[in-house]
């Protein structure tokens, strides 16, 4: 018993995305885990399947998408940290049951390793979710928080993180990784991070012993009472806007075109970065860790001062209307952008680069 | 003087939002006596549907969740799996549990998830309006099946009970009716000895369906809705113990 999670902590270890997401979770203290297998994030559940036994907590292969959200619903509901793993199709099942999460003001752990869409799609990678993600997703006004980690260790860094601000501002926080990241294997320092500190779940359905009932509801049928609950959640956004933005700035100082780029993209986009300045061109970028909280100030100022910024994504082009409601027509914004599985190559930026210094004359 | 009847503890001093003659409030009254007898309160965690008995958290005492339509089962898995000494009830209408919750209802049951199941077969959806509902008997007129139903293109009256009672995960299902005093403390009987299964760690699902009155979409009056479940609704959903 814990014999994995005292010899996984504080060194170098070698994994996948998807099983470091489920080892770190099992570290931030997840009491539970449901899901439903769809490829390619299937390495979580068949982990959690193991190590959650192991642990004493508590494992379950749901027979949809939709009983996987709504366990994760009920188990939060008393208190205990619950999370649930899928990929596109599954995430669009659960899309009711995320809005009751925000509605009822529960806290969960949602990770979509996105492929390609629409419909049944591909089991490529993909960023094709953005809008669902980050504009909430199902029915109703409310956010997701929503994480764009592109590595390994920043997927194993942000579910302790995730689950702590699930608790602290009682919402579901989802980690958006892609199939190439659930999949590939890099080495990884798996660390308990320092706990924030949180507040009691006083609100927590534990059985009404010595205490008056609680209720745990999303209906409000009175006349504004619902309209107060939807300003309650719109300051709590407003807070989380001011204060959780996570976003990294790479070479920025002296750069003529600033990319713009999350998750598997940034990886491929830092490495033209620095194919591009071998070449005497100056690229930055600014990649967003936390996509809701999008880094509208961060990209807005870079506005200012760049001449140019050029958004890649493996979309049609979703963070892209992000990036030009942050810039607000004070620089040009490009794009370049593949879909369905498309994976974009690093020579295909650099050549998209080197496009973008002719016909713009930097 | 000595007290013949009181309300239950669990059972809030309010009136509820049910039409005259529904089943529910009297549902209700009698899951607050069990949960008192049973002195559970203090670990009981209930789940209420959407249907008509969404706000049973305003009427029933104890810690209540309000779920999606017909997600309930899968709620109570997450709740009883997490929390193995609580006692997890959801009380479900026919149109929560028998159409969209299917799914849900049959896998808890499959899993022999160790939970208690109120279902409450009134055969219509009541809260929007009187719609058809997989219980309404053939030949029953509601909103949308204005010449009554007819099971060639609208099926026949589904009896999830007599499902559910095949699967190796319940441990209990038992039909009963609000009908008349014998039946309703029948019904009470049955509640009280499915939260005791739970509560001695049954293996299984425990399931007690009830057939209840709906006068107003039912387009009778309270008393012609009693003897309706007596002579119409019993024949096609007979009143008994159908496992354990």
């Amino acid at each position: 018993m814990g014999t994995a999670e005292v010899t996984n902590v504080s060194k170098r270890i070698l994994m996948c995305g998807n099983e470091a997401m489920a080892e770190a979770a099992v570290i931030a203290g997840c009491d539970a885990y449901f899901g439903y297998p769809i490829t390619p994030q299937n390495e979580i559940s068949a982990y959690m399947a193991r190590r959650m036994a192991e642990e004493g907590r508590v494992f379950i292969q749901s027979e949809s998408e939709l009983a996987a959200i709504n366990m994760v619903f009920g188990a939060s509901a008393t208190g205990k940290r619950a999370m649930t793993s899928s990929s596109s199709p599954g995430i669009s099942l659960m899309q009711e049951g995320i809005s009751y999460l925000a509605g009822a003001e529960l806290p969960a752990v949602i990770v979509n390793v996105m492929r390609g869409g629409p419909g049944l799609g591909n089991i490529a990678p993909a960023q094709g979710d953005y809008f669902q993600a980050t504009r909430g997703g199902g029915h109703g006004d409310y956010k997701t928080f929503v994480f764009g980690p592109s590595s390994v260790q920043e997927l194993a860094d942000c579910m302790p993180l995730a689950f702590d601000l699930a608790d602290q501002y009682r919402m579901p926080v989802m980690i958006l990784a892609d199939g190439i990241l659930g999949q590939m294997m890099e080495p990884l320092t798996l660390d308990p991070k320092p706990r924030r500190p949180l507040p009691p779940k006083d609100w927590a359905l534990t059985g009404a012993k010595d205490r008056e009932q609680n209720i745990v509801r999303s209906l409000w049928l009175a006349d504004g009472a619902l309209e107060a609950l939807n300003k309650k959640l719109q300051a709590r956004y407003r807070e989380i806007e001011k204060n959780e933005v996570l976003c990294e700035e790479y070479l920025l100082d002296d750069a003529e075109i600033v990319i713009v780029a999350y998750g598997i993209v940034a990886r491929i986009a830092r490495a033209a970065v620095i194919e591009a300045r071998e070449e005497g061109i100056p690229v930055g970028m600014i990649r967003p860790i936390t996509l809701w909280p999008f880094p509208s100030q961060q990209i807005s100022r870079a506005a200012e001062q760049f001449p140019l910024l050029l958004t890649v994504e493996m979309s049609s082009g979703q963070m892209l209307q992000d990036v030009q409601l942050a810039v607000a027509g004070k620089a040009p914004v490009l794009f370049h952008g593949r879909m369905g599985g498309g994976v974009p190559s690093v020579d295909e930026l650099l050549e998209k680069i080197k496009e973008l210094t002719v016909s713009h004359k930097l | 003087m000595k007290t013949v009847f009181k309300r239950s503890k669990v059972l809030k001093d309010c009136p509820t939002h049910y039409c005259p003659g529904c089943g529910h409030g009297i549902a209700h009254r009698l899951i607050a006596e069990v949960i008192e007898e049973l002195d559970i309160r203090g670990r009981t965690i209930g789940i209420a549907p959407v249907g008509c008995a969404v706000l049973a958290y305003n009427y029933l005492d104890v810690d209540m969740i309000e779920v999606a339509h017909g997600r309930a089962p899968a709620v109570a898995t997450g709740m009883k799996r997490t929390n193995p000494d609580s006692i997890i009830f959801s009380y479900q209408g026919d149109g929560d549990l028998a159409a969209i919750g299917t799914a849900e209802i049959i896998h808890a049951a499959h899993r022999a998830e160790q939970i208690t199941v109120v279902f409450i077969n009134n055969a219509v959806f009541g809260m929007t309006g009187g719609q058809m509902a997989p219980t309404t008997l053939l030949g029953q007129v509601t909103a949308t099946t204005p010449e009554g139903r007819q099971s060639n293109g609208q099926g026949y009256p589904l009896q999830v009970s007599e499902i559910l009672a095949l699967l190796p995960g319940t441990v209990y299902v038992e039909r009963c009716a609000l009908s008349s005093v014998p039946r309703i403390r029948q019904a009470k009987a049955a509640l009280k000895h499915a939260f005791e299964l739970q509560m001695n760690g049954a293996l299984g699902l425990s399931l007690v369906e009830i057939l209840s009155p709906c006068p107003t979409y039912w387009r009778m009056s309270p008393s012609d809705a009693m003897k309706w479940i007596e002579e119409d609704m019993s024949k096609v959903f007979p009143i008994a113990r159908l496992k354990g």
